[in-house]
């Protein structure tokens, strides 16, 4: 079973959402203590803050470059993914991602496809789009096997099932899987996983992959995990299709390195993960396994709207590790499945509006304090907080001519905006000011006593019965 | 204009007049890693390889094939599935079989015996080919002869390593043995045996791949 597609409008229904998840203890102990775990493994792998900082600065340098010349190695890389056997297809929007893959799987007569971890995959739904067309497509990573199973989606990028206790998953086995009786050991569940998915990959006829590092010198496909079941998806069907932002490309292969490095250690404070795997074509005549066809899905989906504006393109530097929905305040306590998009967190606040339009994500960017952990941590220097400034700024701001995204002005309010002009005259002019605090101090009596959610815990807000600057006229 | 056409001409509208300069990756590499001596790497890589729950046994050029039984011996495991056309594998099918192991090569097109593979092959003896001392990792070049899933499917892996062919970093490989010049089909870094945290951040070994993880390095003799 499937979790059901994102919704239009994932801005709806947030505030419920999120308190959902506030008000559950349990739920919110999870992320407690599931973002304290991946702060301290991050921070282990960090002890020397010049080497961090410096090797962040090459992050980042490195992705302005590719980005830079992306256009360009967008055309090596097929050229030499094309060179080495790996078919390479463009797809503006998700629906037509979805029928690139379906048609390889139906000209394939496929039955199953085995999918490892790919967030762009469930960016563009192609679970749904899989099991309309009658195709069964089966998550292999633990994690995403897991929410699967549960009829649910991702609630972090890295850690797909965190907001899963072991003993809701083992009921879930219990209940789902046929002939698993209940255990809450966790090598146990793995196991019952792993038998589960092995006989799923020696029937498979697809496997599915995502990329971490597209290599345009090389034509390579470079992806980072631990389980195997990303080598397994890769490795044992006859057919592979790998799907990709277009961002998500570096010309030299001596960029990978410093990038995978800065990866692993943010993302889940590993030095490196159990498997980089590197493929650069399908199998060669004398090989003995490996997939006979590959593919690449290059997808666009928004990321070219990014691209086009000097700031918003640093939103495309991202290598997806999660280090700032770990370090994020909101997200600790609300959880991935609040926000309602397919990336959560701060990331998600920022590559969301893209994809989605500002009509539908007009609020996510102030689902923040500003306080600025995400920015801090990302391995890439992404400015995160000056993006969501930025993008409160296209919400709100009065609709105009040619905007850098679709959907500007979509949460411009006249009445909003007017009462911050008047506030922004009034603090501008020293005469309006003393006005203003004149009438405040004289008619304070008409402030009401019941100020919303401020009064259900504290008392009420009301200008001083005499200002600052009366009593200390007095005082000489 | 197809879907390709329409996104590149956007990039082409959108994209930055200049670059800059390339990064200067091999600058960091000089001044943030030391190259260390062949003993120290050696360590390095042992310490962190442990760490993931790698087992490592020095052994002698020529006495592998002594330690490779009593691994296979101490874990009951009867059977071994080697490479028989490498060296080292055409050294186990001619050795192993006189010591109670049932030593098979991988001479056939993986379609042909999917299921046994799965099912029925408990243990590989695969090379690697180098390896990396910062993060303990092995390098694995998967070919016509020792094929990918030798060190994915079985649950116990073992790895012949020479001490010689430990580079400091992955960057060092890279660069010294000219990769960008041609990479085959699948190029594989392996550091430890399979696992996953995404039960409750607990770890478990053995998620989809080998459960264990067992390094034969040559040359380190103690």
């Amino acid at each position: 079973m499937n979790a059901q597609p994102i919704h239009f409008k994932p801005t709806e229904g947030f505030r419920a959402r999120s308190k959902a998840v506030v008000d559950n203890p349990f739920l919110r102990q999870s992320f407690r203590g599931a973002m304290d775990f991946l702060m301290s493994k991050r921070a282990a792998q960090f002890p020397d803050a010049e080497e961090l900082e410096s090797l962040r600065t090459l992050g980042e340098r490195i992705r302005q470059y590719n980005l830079a010349r992306l256009p360009e190695l967008l055309v090596q890389l097929e050229a030499n993914l094309t060179k080495n056997g790996i078919a390479v297809h463009w797809a503006e929007t998700p629906d037509e991602a979805n029928e690139i893959i379906l048609g390889i799987c139906k000209r394939h007569s496929a039955k199953l496809m085995v999918k490892g971890k790919s967030m762009v995959s469930e960016e563009i739904e192609l679970n749904h789009a899989a099991e309309a067309a009658g195709i069964g497509a089966l998550e292999s990573d633990m994690g995403e096997y897991i929410v699967q199973l549960a009829g649910e989606k991702p609630s972090h990028i890295i850690m797909p099932a965190i907001h899963k206790t072991k003993e809701e998953i083992a009921r879930l086995f219990a209940d789902k899987v046929p002939g698993v009786d209940y255990t809450d050991n966790v090598d146990a569940l793995i196991q019952i996983g792993r038998n589960v998915l092995r006989r799923k990959f020696l029937e498979a006829d697809v496997g599915l992959s995502g990329v971490n590092f597209a290599v345009a010198e090389t034509g390579t496909l470079c992806l980072v995990e631990n389980e195997g079941n990303g080598r397994m998806c890769t490795t044992t069907p006859p057919v592979h299709v790998a799907i990709t932002g277009i961002e998500k490309i570096v010309e030299k292969l001596e960029h990978v390195p410093p990038l995978l490095s800065l990866l692993t250690r943010s993302a889940t404070g590993q030095n490196i993960s159990t498997y980089f795997n590197m493929i650069s074509g399908p199998r060669k005549p004398g090989e003995k396994d490996g997939p006979t066809e590959v593919h690449l899905v290059l997808l666009d989906n928004g990321r070219t709207q990014a691209y086009a504006d000097e700031q918003l393109r640093k939103t495309l530097q991202c290598i997806r590790c999660g280090a700032c929905m770990n370090h994020c305040p909101v997200y600790t306590r609300i959880g991935g499945h609040a926000y309602g998009t397919t990336y959560p967190g701060p990331i998600g606040k920022i590559i969301s509006p893209h994809m989605l339009g500002l009509e539908a994500t007009a609020t996510m960017a102030t689902a923040s304090s500003l306080c600025g952990a995400c920015g801090e941590v990302c391995p890439v220097k992404i400015p995160i907080p000056d993006l969501l400034v930025r993008l409160r700024e296209e919400s709100f701001s009065a609709p105009h001519a040619n905007p850098a995204m679709r959907g500007q002005g979509a949460g411009y309010s006249s009445l909003v905006t007017a009462i911050w002009r008047g506030w922004a005259a009034v603090y501008r002019s020293p005469s309006l000011y003393r006005l203003a605090t004149w009438l405040g101090s004289r008619f304070r009596w008409l402030v009401p006593s019941d100020q919303g959610p401020w009064t259900t815990v504290r008392v009420p807000l009301k200008p001083a019965p005499r200002r600052l600057r009366d009593m200390l006229k007095e005082r000489g | 204009m197809s879907a390709r056409d329409r996104i590149l001409a956007k990039l082409k509208a959108g994209a930055p007049s200049t670059a800059g300069d390339l990064p200067d990756v091999a600058g960091w590499y000089a001044t943030h890693r030391t190259a260390e001596s062949r003993a120290d790497k050696t360590k390095r890589f042992r310490h962190c390889i442990e760490l993931a729950h790698a087992e490592v046994h020095p052994v002698a050029r020529s006495g592998w094939m002594q330690k490779l039984h009593e691994v296979l011996a101490s874990r009951q495991i009867g059977a071994l599935l080697v490479a028989p056309g490498s060296v080292h594998g055409a050294r186990a099918l001619a050795e192993l079989p006189a010591l109670g192991i049932d030593c098979r090569g991988y001479v056939q097109a993986i379609e042909s015996w999917k299921p046994a593979m799965f099912n029925d092959t408990p243990a590989a003896l695969t090379a690697a080919r180098a390896a990396i001392a910062e993060t303990g990792t092995l390098i694995l070049w998967p070919d016509a002869d020792e094929p990918r899933l030798m060190s994915l499917v079985p649950p116990l892996h073992v790895v012949l390593l020479d001490a010689a062919n430990i580079y400091n970093t992955f960057h060092e490989a890279i660069e010294l043995e000219g990769w960008k010049a041609g990479l085959p089909t699948n190029a594989l870094l392996i550091s430890g045996p399979s696992k996953t945290a995404d039960i409750q951040q607990t770890l478990a070994y053995g998620a989809h791949g080998p459960k264990e993880l067992v390094v034969l390095l040559m040359g380190d003799e103690q």
